[in-house]
């Protein structure tokens, strides 16, 4: 079978669930007759129609609130976010209602939150940014933030499926870099398990997203220049933690370096290594180590982009430290 | 051309305590060398954007080119009713509202290259800056949240007594943000001396009008909100100024916040790399055969007399102050990788240096620049 793009992977996985349940829905900007942004529903209008897939105007607030009405009511809506930085719009709707519903009113809210996330794309402020963070923080709300086209498609099509509302990170740094040969049949990756992406017995990154590829980069690299074995986690899911997978690691490694590219304040870096402390401590022979993003908003220049974000040598070089610790 | 000193338009200055009603009271006269500042700028808005495209196309701009082109009267012509203390916030196709309140081209051609001396240093794309001190704020992304920073920005003028007047542009497609619902509706129960243009140009990226509201045309929202509403001609620059002109003196005399709505028509894409494959055929050759700004005011500034050999002097002038401009900005340098971390808050004066990158004065050898966003028409490239 011919491999696809992580892109066109989300794209078969809606169409797929479009087929196989009429529930689903999709809302969005430009996602219709345009295809959106960067055309990951392309197609879909032209086969399932106007009225299930919806070309709406720009009201983040209003497109999330509908669909947790429809969702309610056992729909199954898919909303796009032209940009996932625009979620900070919808940000009232999903924290103080969505993410609620269920705990406050019994209320079931199936419904996907999908979007184009994070940076290494000369973007700038407002078309990068990684605002995972404040969501993984919200009970009520699963966060999802594939790096392989594979995972891509298998965690959409459980998101979709999923009971609760499932906000669904795509980065789109990886849109059209990233391909993989999808697994036949009906492929659904389940939420809250992660995925080792290189198996190592020296130390351990455990990181998602588009830093997945610094770390195996770092890890050949150092394999290569250091001799050393270096395991790679894909978490895949940031919102329920697969705990017992991060616990896993460490005790094969015993000693772990965490890599994101949020920034680092309230970045998850922060609650794995919580985790870790509170849950296998004794395991671990040197204190675990974050690269992150820089503090700061995002910036525009490719040189200022490239500092303040983690690039594959951060991770060699924090990689080292933790390993002559 | 330099920014006239006192009022750029009318010169009227109407007193603040005179009027309560929406009456018109407003000098919306214009002198010849006043109409001919206004084809300047709409000439040196298109030709600054036509250079821009020139260096899109050899990969000197790093992100998205967003141009005006069929706009640059309703821009141009709106900014000009304003005067010196005047603040506007301009959306992505006002560069002729910037112009017109003193952005220069080099500005404009840095930003949109990124370099290090552009007026945001590199942390912002295209025009997205201002300059309070010459009367404009630099919008962001999302769209419509000018509109209620705006309504503050004018409340400030009111609580202070201030003979100042705010403006704001909105595109038909901000009209659906709840950012603008509320940002007017606040402005409108303040009172607030602000003028909101909605320009309505067909499209908000590839949604069409009809799509964004069922409303017969966009000033008919200042009924729901309670303030007076004005529709013009977008293209012809003059009815542009006067709509806008009239709204301006409303608010400075105490008449608070309304709506200009100028008709008008998105020639090219939402961006450089938009195909605009949803456009009926026929239509952007209509506009731009028929119904092109610049195009209609040459002609009537002929009617009115206005020689030849004057406006090849201004667009000569153009001309060279784009080249110039592009000299200057081609010779600029990138930002210095460190100055990333400046400025996030007054104090502490920059973000801690993380402790990877300690000693590095940059994070990598070279910066690669991919071909644009990851959207549609970048070439696939392997697995990084």
């Amino acid at each position: 079978m011919a491999e696809i793009t992580y892109l066109e992977a989300i794209r078969e996985a809606l169409f797929e669930e479009m087929e196989r349940d009429p529930n689903v829905f999709m809302i969005g900007e430009d996602i219709g007759a345009y295809g959106g942004a960067f055309k990951v529903t392309e197609g879909l209008q032209a086969k399932y129609g106007e009225a299930r897939v919806i070309d709406s105007p720009i009201s983040e607030i209003g497109i999330v609130g509908a669909a947790a009405g429809a969702a309610h009511m056992g729909m199954r809506p898919v909303v796009e976010m032209q940009f996932i930085d625009f979620i900070a719009n919808a940000y009232d709707m999903l924290t103080n209602y969505v993410a609620t519903a269920r705990y406050r009113a019994f209320l079931p809210t199936p419904m996907v939150v999908r979007g184009p996330s994070g940076g290494y794309v000369r973007g700038g402020p407002f078309h990068s940014q990684n605002p995972e963070a404040g969501f993984i923080h919200t009970p009520g709300l699963k966060v999802v933030y594939p790096s392989t086209a594979e995972d891509a498609k298998g965690l959409m099509k459980a998101a979709i499926r999923d009971d609760d509302c499932v906000l669904f990170f795509e980065h789109k740094y990886l849109y059209r870099r990233v391909k993989g040969e999808m697994p036949s049949g009906d492929h659904v990756v389940p939420i809250g398990k992660a995925r080792v992406a290189r198996e190592g017995r020296d130390l351990s990154i455990i990181t998602y997203a588009a830093t997945v590829y610094k770390a195996l980069e770092a890890a050949e690299q150092l394999e290569q220049e250091d001799g050393l074995s270096v395991e790679v986690l894909d978490l895949r899911t940031l919102a329920p933690l697969d705990d017992e997978a991060i616990i896993a690691t460490v005790k094969k490694t015993n000693r772990v370096l965490v890599v994101h590219e949020d920034t680092r304040t309230g970045g998850i870096a922060g609650e794995i290594t919580a985790r870790i402390n509170e849950r296998c401590f004794a395991w671990l022979d040197a204190p675990v180590l974050r690269v992150t993003a820089h503090d700061v908003p995002l910036p525009y220049a490719p040189s200022l982009e490239d500092f303040v974000l983690p690039q594959t040598s951060d991770v060699v070089l924090a990689a080292r430290r933790l390993a002559a610790y | 051309m330099a920014r006239s000193a006192t009022s750029r338009g009318g010169g009227h200055r109407a007193s603040s305590a005179a009027a309560t009603s929406a009456a018109p009271e407003s000098d919306v006269s214009l002198t010849r060398e006043q109409r001919l500042e206004l084809y300047y700028w709409m000439r040196l808005t298109r030709s600054l954007e036509e250079r821009l495209v020139n260096l899109y196309r050899q990969t000197k701009v790093v992100g998205g080119l967003f141009r005006s082109l069929g706009q640059e009267a309703d821009a141009v012509g709106s900014a000009y009713a304003l005067r010196k203390g005047d603040i506007l916030s301009p959306l992505i196709r006002n560069l002729g509202s910037m112009l017109v309140q003193g952005a220069s081209p080099v500005e404009i051609l840095k930003q949109y290259m990124a370099k290090g001396d552009s007026p945001t240093r590199g942390r912002e794309l295209n025009i997205h800056f201002g300059d309070t001190e010459r009367g404009f704020i630099g919008q962001i992304s999302p769209l419509g949240d000018m509109v209620p920073v705006m309504a503050g920005v004018t409340l400030t003028f009111r609580m202070r007594d201030e003979d100042r007047v705010g403006l704001v542009y909105v595109g038909d497609g901000a009209t659906s943000t709840g950012a603008f619902h509320e940002g007017i509706n606040f402005a409108a129960v303040q009172r607030c001396p602000l003028v909101v243009v909605i320009e309505s140009n067909g499209y908000a990226y590839s949604t069409p009008t009809s799509k964004q509201t069922l409303a017969r045309q966009m000033v008919d929202k200042a009924l729901g909100y309670g303030i007076p509403g004005e529709r013009a001609d977008g293209n012809d620059v003059i009815a542009t100024y006067e709509a806008t002109k009239r709204a301006v003196d409303r608010a400075r005399r105490g008449g608070g916040t309304s709506i200009v709505e100028l008709v008008t028509y998105r020639r090219k894409g939402h961006a450089e790399h938009d195909n605009q494959s949803y456009v009926p055929a026929g239509e952007i050759e209509r506009w731009a055969t028929e119904n092109d700004p610049i195009t209609r005011y040459l002609a009537r500034l002929a009617a009115e007399g206005v020689r030849d050999d004057e406006i090849t002097a201004i667009d000569e002038r153009v001309h060279r102050e784009v080249d110039e401009a592009t000299d200057i900005a081609e010779r600029s340098g990138v930002p210095e990788p460190l100055d990333a971390l400046e400025g996030v808050y007054a104090d502490p004066p920059a973000a801690e240096v993380l402790w990877f990158r300690e000693g590095k004065r940059a994070a990598v050898d070279v910066n690669e620049r991919p071909a644009g966003w990851g959207t549609f028409d970048t070439p696939a490239k392997g697995a990084d």
